[in-house]
C-alpha cells in the first residue's frame, strides 16, 4: 500500500472491497436473514399464535432474533481474511488499525444489518406488533445493530485463529449483547405503550458512540494477538 | 519501587515467595472463617423480619462481593500483561479466573437458597441475581477462551483483552440489568441495606468477609504456582525441584 494513502482513501479501499467480496457470495448476506425469518416463526409456533401474546413478546423476539442472525453472521468479517493471509497484510499496512477495522465493520453492518433492518416491519406485522412501535422497532435498530457489529468483531478478532471458535464466540459476545437488547426492546414496549421513548433511544446512542470510539482499538488489539 | 518490585517478576522468585504466603492465608482464614462463622452462625441475633434464614448472609455476601472483586483482578492482571508483557501476569490470570468463577456460583447458589424462603421460588429475576448470573457467563467465557488455544502465551494475551472488554462492560450491564428489573417488576424485594445493620451483625459479616478473602488468595497462589512450574516447565530450576522432590 502506497505509504502517502489518506485515512479517507484507505478506508473507502478497504470498504469497496469487502462489498465486492460480500456481493459475490450472496449466500453469506441471505442466509442470516433466512435465519432470521425462521427463529420468528419458530417463537410463533412454540408460543402459540394468540395475537395477544405475539404482541407483547413481539419487541423481545425481534430483537433476540437479530442479535442471533448477527453472530451468526460475524464469522464471516475475518475468517476468510485471516485464512488467506490478506488480514496480516492489512495489518503491517502502514494505516493505522483502527481505520481499517472500522471500515471493514463498517461494511459488514451494510450487507448484513440494512437488509435485516429493511425486512423487520415485515416480521414485525407478522409477529402483530403494536403500530405504534414500529418507528421505534426502526429506530432502534438502526442504532441498535451497529453496536452488535462493532462489539462482535472483538469476539471475531479473539477468536479467528482457533478452529472451532463458532460456539465460544456466542459464549463471550452474547452477555456483552445484554444491556443493548434491554434498552432496544424497552424502548419498543415504551412506544407500543404511547409514552416517550426518546430517553432509551438517547442511551442506546451513548452506546453506539462509545462503542465506535473504543471497540476498534480493542479489535485492533486481538487481531495483533490473533496473528502473533 | 521498581527497584524493589522487579526481582518479584522473575517467575523462580515468585513461586517462592507465594509459596512463603500460602501457609499464612491458610492460617489467617481458618481463623477467621471459625471465628466469623460461630459468631454468625450461632451468636448473631436473628433478623426480625427474615427470622434464621439471614444467616446464609454470612456465606452470601462476602462471596458476592469477592466474585466481583476477582474479576476486577483479573482485568488489573489482563492490563498489566498487555501493557508490560508480563509473562507472570498471565499466569495469575489463568490461577484467578476459575477460583471467581466458583465464588460466582456459590454467591448464585446461596442466593437462590435464601430467596425459596424469602421469596418462595428458587429463582427470581431480581437485578442483583441477574447480574452476578451475567458475571458468571463473563467468567465461563474467559475460561473458554483461555482454554480453546494451543499455544498459551496466546491464549493468554486473548484473554487479557476479553477480561478488559469485560470488565468495562460489566458496570453497564449491571445498571442496565438493575433498571431493566425496576421497569419489568415494580418494586424489587427490599433488602436491608449495608450502613443500616446491626453492629452485632456486621462484625461476623466482616470477619467472615475477610476469612473468605483470604482463603480465596491462598487459592490464588496455589494455581498460580501451579501455573508458573507449567509454564516454565523446562528451565532448570523446576528440574531440579522436581528430581529434588524425587529423592
Amino acid at each position: 500500500m502506497n505509504p502517502s494513502l489518506s485515512y479517507r482513501k484507505a478506508f473507502q479501499a478497504i470498504l469497496s472491497r469487502d462489498l465486492t467480496i460480500a456481493l459475490r457470495h450472496r449466500d453469506d448476506i441471505v442466509n442470516p436473514l433466512l435465519f432470521f425469518i425462521i427463529v420468528i416463526t419458530l417463537f410463533a409456533i412454540g408460543v402459540g399464535a394468540m395475537p395477544n401474546v405475539l404482541m407483547t413478546i413481539a419487541p423481545g423476539v425481534i430483537w433476540v432474533a437479530a442479535l442471533l442472525s448477527t453472530l451468526l453472521s460475524l464469522e464471516r468479517l475475518f475468517k476468510n481474511d485471516y485464512q488467506d493471509g490478506s488480514l496480516e497484510q492489512l495489518l503491517l499496512s502502514p494505516c493505522p488499525v483502527f481505520i481499517l477495522v472500522l471500515a471493514k465493520i463498517f461494511a459488514h453492518w451494510l450487507v448484513t444489518s440494512v437488509p435485516l433492518i429493511l425486512l423487520a416491519p415485515l416480521l414485525a406485522m407478522m409477529m402483530n406488533l403494536h403500530p405504534d412501535g414500529y418507528w421505534a422497532l426502526f429506530l432502534t435498530l438502526l442504532l441498535g445493530t451497529p453496536i452488535l457489529s462493532l462489539l462482535g468483531a472483538i469476539g471475531v478478532a479473539l477468536t479467528v485463529a482457533l478452529k472451532k471458535g463458532g460456539v465460544l464466540l456466542s459464549l463471550l459476545i452474547l452477555p456483552l449483547y445484554i444491556p443493548v437488547l434491554i434498552l432496544a426492546t424497552a424502548a419498543v414496549d415504551a412506544a407500543t405503550m404511547n409514552s416517550p421513548y426518546q430517553g432509551h433511544l438517547a442511551i442506546i446512542a451513548a452506546l453506539f458512540f462509545a462503542s465506535l470510539i473504543t471497540a476498534p482499538f480493542a479489535v485492533g488489539a486481538a487481531l495483533k494477538v490473533s496473528t502473533n | 519501587m521498581w527497584k524493589w518490585l522487579h526481582p518479584y517478576a522473575n517467575p523462580e522468585v515468585a513461586y517462592h515467595f507465594t509459596g512463603k504466603l500460602i501457609p499464612w492465608f491458610n492460617i489467617i482464614a481458618a481463623l477467621l472463617l471459625v471465628v466469623g462463622m460461630f459468631m454468625g452462625l450461632a451468636y448473631s441475633p436473628a433478623d426480625y423480619q427474615q427470622g434464621e434464614t439471614v444467616r446464609i448472609f454470612y456465606i452470601h455476601v462476602p462471596a458476592a462481593i469477592l466474585s466481583m472483586g476477582l474479576y476486577f483482578s483479573m482485568a488489573i492482571a489482563g492490563f498489566c500483561a498487555l501493557v508490560w508483557q508480563l509473562k507472570l501476569a498471565h499466569a495469575a490470570i489463568a490461577a484467578i479466573a476459575p477460583i471467581g468463577a466458583a465464588f460466582t456460583a456459590i454467591a448464585l447458589i446461596t442466593g437462590a437458597a435464601w430467596g425459596k424462603p424469602m421469596w418462595g421460588t428458587w429463582w427470581i429475576w431480581d437485578a442483583r441475581l441477574t447480574s452476578e448470573l451475567i458475571l458468571l457467563f463473563l467468567y465461563l467465557g474467559v475460561i473458554a477462551l483461555g482454554n480453546a488455544f494451543d499455544d498459551k502465551n496466546q491464549g493468554a494475551k486473548a484473554v487479557s483483552v476479553l477480561a478488559l472488554v469485560g470488565v468495562v462492560n460489566l458496570p453497564i450491564i449491571h445498571y442496565s440489568v438493575e433498571w431493566w428489573n425496576t421497569l419489568h417488576q415494580g418494586a424489587t424485594v427490599t433488602k436491608f441495606a449495608a450502613p443500616s445493620m446491626a453492629m452485632s451483625m456486621y462484625i461476623p459479616f466482616v470477619i467472615c468477609f475477610f476469612g473468605f478473602a483470604f482463603l480465596a488468595g491462598s487459592l490464588i497462589c496455589k494455581r498460580f504456582q501451579g501455573q508458573v512450574l507449567a509454564r516454565n516447565s523446562l528451565r532448570p530450576w523446576v528440574k531440579k525441584m522436581a528430581l529434588a522432590e524425587e529423592h
